[in-house]
């Protein structure tokens, strides 16, 4: 029973209910596995071993009883710092909030615990989940599990990290422009950001509050389908929440033949900025999908250059109304030099906040002010519709599209962290999605020749998940690239 | 649109950050960069365009028959705050 941390879900539950293994041992191993390798990869934030194996007793407890809660029960799923758990902390990977601790469970969380899993560690990301490297905690680095000088992406790069590590079977983290499927890619895992309103956002700490989603990190596409379905629910506790549609049974889905599909390339994804060993890569996971029968159709998203002003903006915008809450009053941290209201704001903020933080809050802030507001806000609104307008006409013609998840693989620590610019450009091909609400994984392709991991995204129609994750699935049945795992 | 520049000092004030000098030129001449780069989207035609603040079209939404639930006892918050007496949150004085 070596290697159980490197096992997905199924193989796990499957173990499980043949009496295979425990969860008790199966939590154990994740622990070991942490203990051994987060001193290099540095993904844990803080993690509470007592009490992951105080929820894995319980569960073969229940197991041993007959009253097994399904495959995820007694399986350990690290958790980004951004998503709320009764009693753990909850800084966001912030100064801001480094004291805080969570007097509830986020929604998430609570249909997680209704279905067994045990809830384990706090992963690291970029501060308030603004990055695409998670060199923005104000904490630490976590390192990319396939090269350690290498950026695991982000925001949820601790998510992505652990997982690929064999810290985690499975994990959570939260995708506003790409936070979970940008750092999937990098780290060789499956990531997958769900349609707008399908999971709730209680108790997820908001940055973008109209693009905002919890997700899943799994090593299969099968694995992320039974997380899914364990934490759908319209919830009154999130006024976006919205009601599932359609097929939701989205594991047992995968077992039915399907397709061949019509699937949309849009011309826009392959041009200037993507690397040649991304690009050809993706070419060939094409061509794969054009050798199973699928019909492969050239499309169009005319405006989808645009999506990373709309969406610096837009989430800038909404983050700098969201952060208005740290204030140095209620919680979080207040600085020693406040002498009346204002310095209270003003220098607790100046203290709390790393740059990218600030950053954004003075552009959000701007784009809002007297004067600007139509010449940027207003306007990119109206570009979103555009950008929505696009995907509505390709999903006309395609049943999904095929994109690369990130323009390049995992680059190295520090290239990029004085230029934002250049960070806010590693979203380009995952940003368009959260602006027009829709789902899209990004599932395993291949290595580059120096052994760094690249992603391959569908994006879905609106409530499409089930299909999504068949196309996708098809793709990793067919290659298996999930079967490797780094040397650590 | 003309060449965008932030007066740096002003939107600090209205996001009510303190930022050191240095934190200001930084950001300053970073953000005039990425404010340039907002210039694409005057690429493209917007007239009679609906703005879109969301994914989906969202309504207010009322409770109804809604039962007053458990809340949480005033310790449990008050112990979050940086400063507390008696189970309310200490500020610094704000009226002269």
């Amino acid at each position: 029973m070596s290697d159980l941390h490197f096992k997905t879900i199924t193989e796990l539950a499957a173990m499980l209910e043949a009496g295979d293994t425990t969860s008790v041992a199966i939590t154990q191993a994740v622990i070991d596995r942490t203990a051994a390798v987060d001193d290099r990869v540095k993904a844990f934030l803080a993690s509470d071993a007592d009490d992951a194996l105080a929820q894995a007793e319980a569960s073969d407890a229940r197991r041993a009883a007959g009253k097994s809660l399904g495959p995820l029960d007694g399986i350990p799923i690290g958790i980004k710092d951004t998503l709320a758990v009764k009693d753990q902390p909850l800084r966001c990977a912030s100064k801001m909030l480094e004291n805080y601790v969570s007097p509830y469970d986020a929604t998430c969380i609570t249909k997680l615990r209704e279905a067994g899993a045990v809830i384990w560690g706090r992963l690291n990301m970029d501060e308030f989940a603004m990055g695409s490297s998670t060199e923005n905690s104000a904490y630490q680095t976590t390192a990319n599990p396939w090269n350690l000088e290498t950026i695991p992406g982000g925001s949820s790069g601790g998510s992505a990290a652990a997982l690929a590590a064999g810290e985690a079977i499975a994990t959570l983290g939260t995708d506003t422009g790409g936070s979970i499927r940008q750092p999937a890619a990098l780290c060789g895992v499956v990531g997958m950001k769900p349609t707008y309103g399908l999971i709730s956002r209680y108790g997820l700490v908001a940055f973008a509050s109209s693009l905002d989603q919890v997700g899943p990190f799994a090593r299969t596409v099968e694995d992320a389908a039974l997380l899914m379905e364990a934490m759908l629910s319209k919830d009154d506790l999130d006024s976006t929440s919205i009601a599932p549609q359609g097929e939701t049974n989205y594991a047992a889905a995968l077992k039915e033949t399907k397709g061949p599909w019509k699937l949309g390339v849009p011309q826009e994804f392959f041009g200037q900025g993507i690397d040649p060993e991304v690009k050809a890569n993706i070419e060939n996971a094409i061509d794969w999908y054009k050798s199973q029968g699928c019909e492969i159709v050239d499309i169009s998203l005319p405006h989808s250059e645009l999506a990373v002003p709309v969406y610096y903006i837009v989430a800038t915008a909404e983050a700098s109304s969201n952060l208005a809450r740290f204030d140095g009053v209620r919680y979080g941290h207040r600085s020693e030099e406040a002498k009346d209201a204002l310095t209270l704001f003003t220098k607790s903020r100046g203290e709390g906040f790393g740059d990218e933080v600030k950053r954004r809050i003075i552009l959000g802030t701007y784009v809002l002010s007297s004067g600007y507001y139509d010449a940027y806000y207003l306007r990119a609104q109206k570009v979103r519709r555009l950008i929505l307008s696009d995907f509505e006409k390709a999903f006309e013609q395609v049943d999904a599209i095929l994109t690369p998840t990130s323009p390049t693989p995992a680059f190295k620590r520090g290239e990029r962290a004085d230029d934002p610019l250049a960070m806010y450009l590693s979203d380009i091909y995952t940003i368009s999605v959260n602006l027009a609400g829709l789902p899209a994984i990004s599932v395993p392709s291949g290595f580059t020749e120096s052994g760094l991991p690249i992603g391959l995204q569908v994006i879905g129609k609106a409530f499409g998940e089930a299909d999504m994750f068949a196309v996708a699935h098809s793709f990793e049945q067919g290659h298996e690239y999930y079967k490797a795992t780094p040397k650590l | 649109m003309s060449t965008p520049h932030i007066d740096i000092d002003y939107v600090a004030n209205l996001a009510r950050i303190d930022l050191s000098d240095d934190e200001k030129a930084k950001l300053g001449s970073q953000l005039d960069d990425i404010l340039g780069y907002f210039d694409k989207l005057n690429s493209v035609d917007v007239d009679g365009v609906e703005p879109m603040a969301h994914a989906h079209k969202v309504f207010n939404v009322w409770r109804e028959g809604d039962q007053p639930g458990a809340t949480y006892a005033p310790e449990v918050l008050t112990k979050m705050a940086p400063e507390s007496r008696d189970n309310q949150v200490v500020v610094p004085k704000v009226v002269e």
